[in-house]
């Protein structure tokens, strides 16, 4: 079973996975934890949403910290109003899904301070290869490097999500763990997940370690 | 894998357009296509290119004029809103007789309208886009894999006839994410001795002008431009046919429509319903020829689209009106989804096509 800290935050490359994981790791803290929200605090994309998931996080008791703006047509960078709550309630386990890119990042500014003062927090860097911008270790460290800037917290550890949507293989991801450790040794960072479609993490599991399935969100819209 | 990567649609134009040569992008955000500005603005200055946000989209498609006419590749994008704002400068284009690819990831209108997927600018974009008379050769793409493929096409469409090329996707197509090969082939730059580059004091001076103030010559330069585009309706017209063999009824269908409709026709053929689908890739040139093949033996069409009804006339016009035309939409944002198709599918088999 994953240990988690009070904080999860989970940065990456616009487009690496962070929601899909996000919203996993959510229903998986809940396993462990009375008092759980995930937060939403994508300020780049008005798409592809972890709103996209309300029913189930509802039902499953989960918080979702979201702006009313999310997968609407209000196409504004809106961060949630009660986002404080991540940081003001120490009894609330909080899963942090941030935008893209260092633009992304930006919306870390408020909360920062207060999640590096208090020090019960992971940040995790979602990698995958399979992303034109992030083909290999250098590439994936600039962004990572740009991320850090812009969010002011430290990277804590990485997460492994190579994929080729639908299409990806066993192989795909075995094939990946190579560039995953490349980009650990040349950040200092753990590799401390390997993120898999559900049916995928039975094939794999014993082959790859840390391994972590994710279930894929059904997009309210597109 | 090595050799596919995982892309959303805007992105993969935008690699596309890289690989094609195109060292000069110029944009102003508007969603559902910004990630081809933001992928621009990362990747241009590391090439040696050039990626400039322009103060608005009027800027924007005068800057694509200005590298144009020195026969460099160039290109812009927009969403609806944007391309309006672009009519003028399309207009401008076509009168210079200059090469550009424009991309058009449409969203609902009119107006500002929303940010969900739409197909209603077929009329603007088939019927020219801006003042005057004149074409753009409009691609529409079906997959990621074809909005990078089709990409390099319009580059190469553009250089060859001296005319712009639009990629009219949609905001699904931008948005959606798949895995892309692009290890494709480019074709040489063609010459282009009416570029302004420089005399280098061998030749006389070349002028880039839409400007034609004696009506004579202004009349000729329209019939000699008219003359290219018939060529081009005879030879680039590229569409798809999918279970057409057989078929009594015909769906019309291009972009994210023709995808819907995919899974609606495998529904109905399990039903006994003999359907297939033509899906024009050229919407201008519009593929007359297997829509006319094809009233000799379907009983019906069934245009479906994203708009309340575009495309269906040039169904209309290319069958001749042989056999009823019938219209399957959703707009506003709103996408059809397979059991709506697979409906009006089942109607027209119930009426034999006697609408």
């Amino acid at each position: 079973m994953r240990t988690y800290k009070r904080i999860t935050l989970l940065c990456g490359h616009y487009g690496s996975g962070k929601t899909n994981i996000a919203v996993s790791m959510a229903f998986d803290l809940k396993k462990q934890e009375k008092n759980v929200a995930l937060a939403d605090l994508d300020i780049v994309n008005p798409y592809f949403r972890a709103k996209d998931s309300k029913e189930d996080l509802k039902k499953a008791d989960i918080r979702l910290i979201c702006s009313e703006y999310a997968n609407s047509n209000v196409d504004i960078p809106a961060l949630p109003q009660d986002m404080y709550a991540i940081i003001d309630d120490k009894s609330l386990h909080s899963i942090l899904d941030i935008g893209g890119d260092d633009r992304g990042a930006l919306a870390l500014g408020r909360l920062a301070p207060a999640i590096l003062e208090e020090n019960d927090y992971e940040m995790l860097m979602v990698i995958n290869r399979a992303r034109p911008l992030t083909r290999d270790a250098a590439s994936t460290l600039e962004v990572m490097r740009e991320i850090e800037t812009a969010g002011g917290i430290p990277f804590t550890g990485l997460v492994n999500n190579t994929n080729l949507g639908a299409e990806t293989t066993a192989d795909d991801v075995l094939a990946s763990d190579a560039y995953a450790r490349e980009v650990s040794e040349q950040s200092g960072l753990p590799l401390v997940l390997t993120t898999v479609r559900e049916d995928l993490a039975a094939v794999l599991n014993g082959k790859v370690e840390n391994l972590f399935p994710i279930r894929l969100q059904k997009h309210e819209n597109l | 894998m090595a050799d596919k990567v995982l892309m959303k649609g805007n992105e993969a134009i935008a690699e596309a357009a890289i690989i094609a040569g195109c060292r000069h992008y110029f944009g102003y955000p508007i969603t559902p296509q910004t990630e081809i500005a933001a992928y621009m603005a990362k990747r241009m200055p590391k090439i040696g290119g050039t990626f400039l946000q322009a103060e608005s989209e009027i800027a924007a498609i005068n800057m694509v004029y200005g590298v144009a006419s020195t026969g460099l590749r160039v290109m812009t994008s927009s969403s609806s809103p944007g391309i309006s704002l672009k009519g003028e400068g399309l207009s401008y284009l076509a009168g210079a007789d200059l090469p550009s690819l424009v991309v058009n990831v449409q969203r609902g209108g009119p107006g500002l309208g929303g940010i969900q997927p739409s197909q209603s600018d077929y009329f603007q974009a088939t019927r020219g886009g801006g003042h005057g008379d004149f074409r753009m050769i409009v691609l529409a793409p079906a997959s990621v894999q074809e909005m990078a493929e089709l990409t390099v096409r319009g580059f190469e469409l553009a250089d060859k006839y001296r005319m712009t090329a639009m990629i009219l996707a949609d905001g699904t197509m931008g948005q959606m994410m798949e895995p892309v090969a692009l290890d494709f082939d480019v074709k040489p730059v063609p010459e282009k001795p009416w570029a302004t580059t420089g005399t280098g004091m061998k030749r006389p001076h070349n002028i880039v002008n839409s400007l034609s103030l004696v009506p004579e010559e202004l009349e000729q330069l329209n019939i000699a431009r008219f003359e290219r585009y018939k060529q081009i309706e005879e030879t680039e017209t590229l569409y798809e046919e999918y279970m057409m063999d057989d078929a009594e009824i015909a769906i019309a269908a291009f972009g994210i429509a023709a995808r819907v409709a995919k899974n609606a026709i495998v529904e109905a053929r399990k039903m006994g319903i003999k359907v297939g689908m033509i899906r024009p890739i050229t919407l201008w040139p519009f593929p007359k020829a297997p829509f006319k093949k094809a009233a000799e033996h379907v009983k019906q069409f069934i245009s479906v689209e994203l708009s309340m009804g575009q495309m269906i006339e040039d169904v209309k016009l290319a069958s001749e009106c042989r056999v009823p035309v019938t219209l399957c939409n959703r707009v506003g944002g709103m996408i059809p989804s397979p059991e709506q198709v697979l409906e009006s599918i089942k109607e027209a088999a119930k009426n034999g096509g006697n609408n």
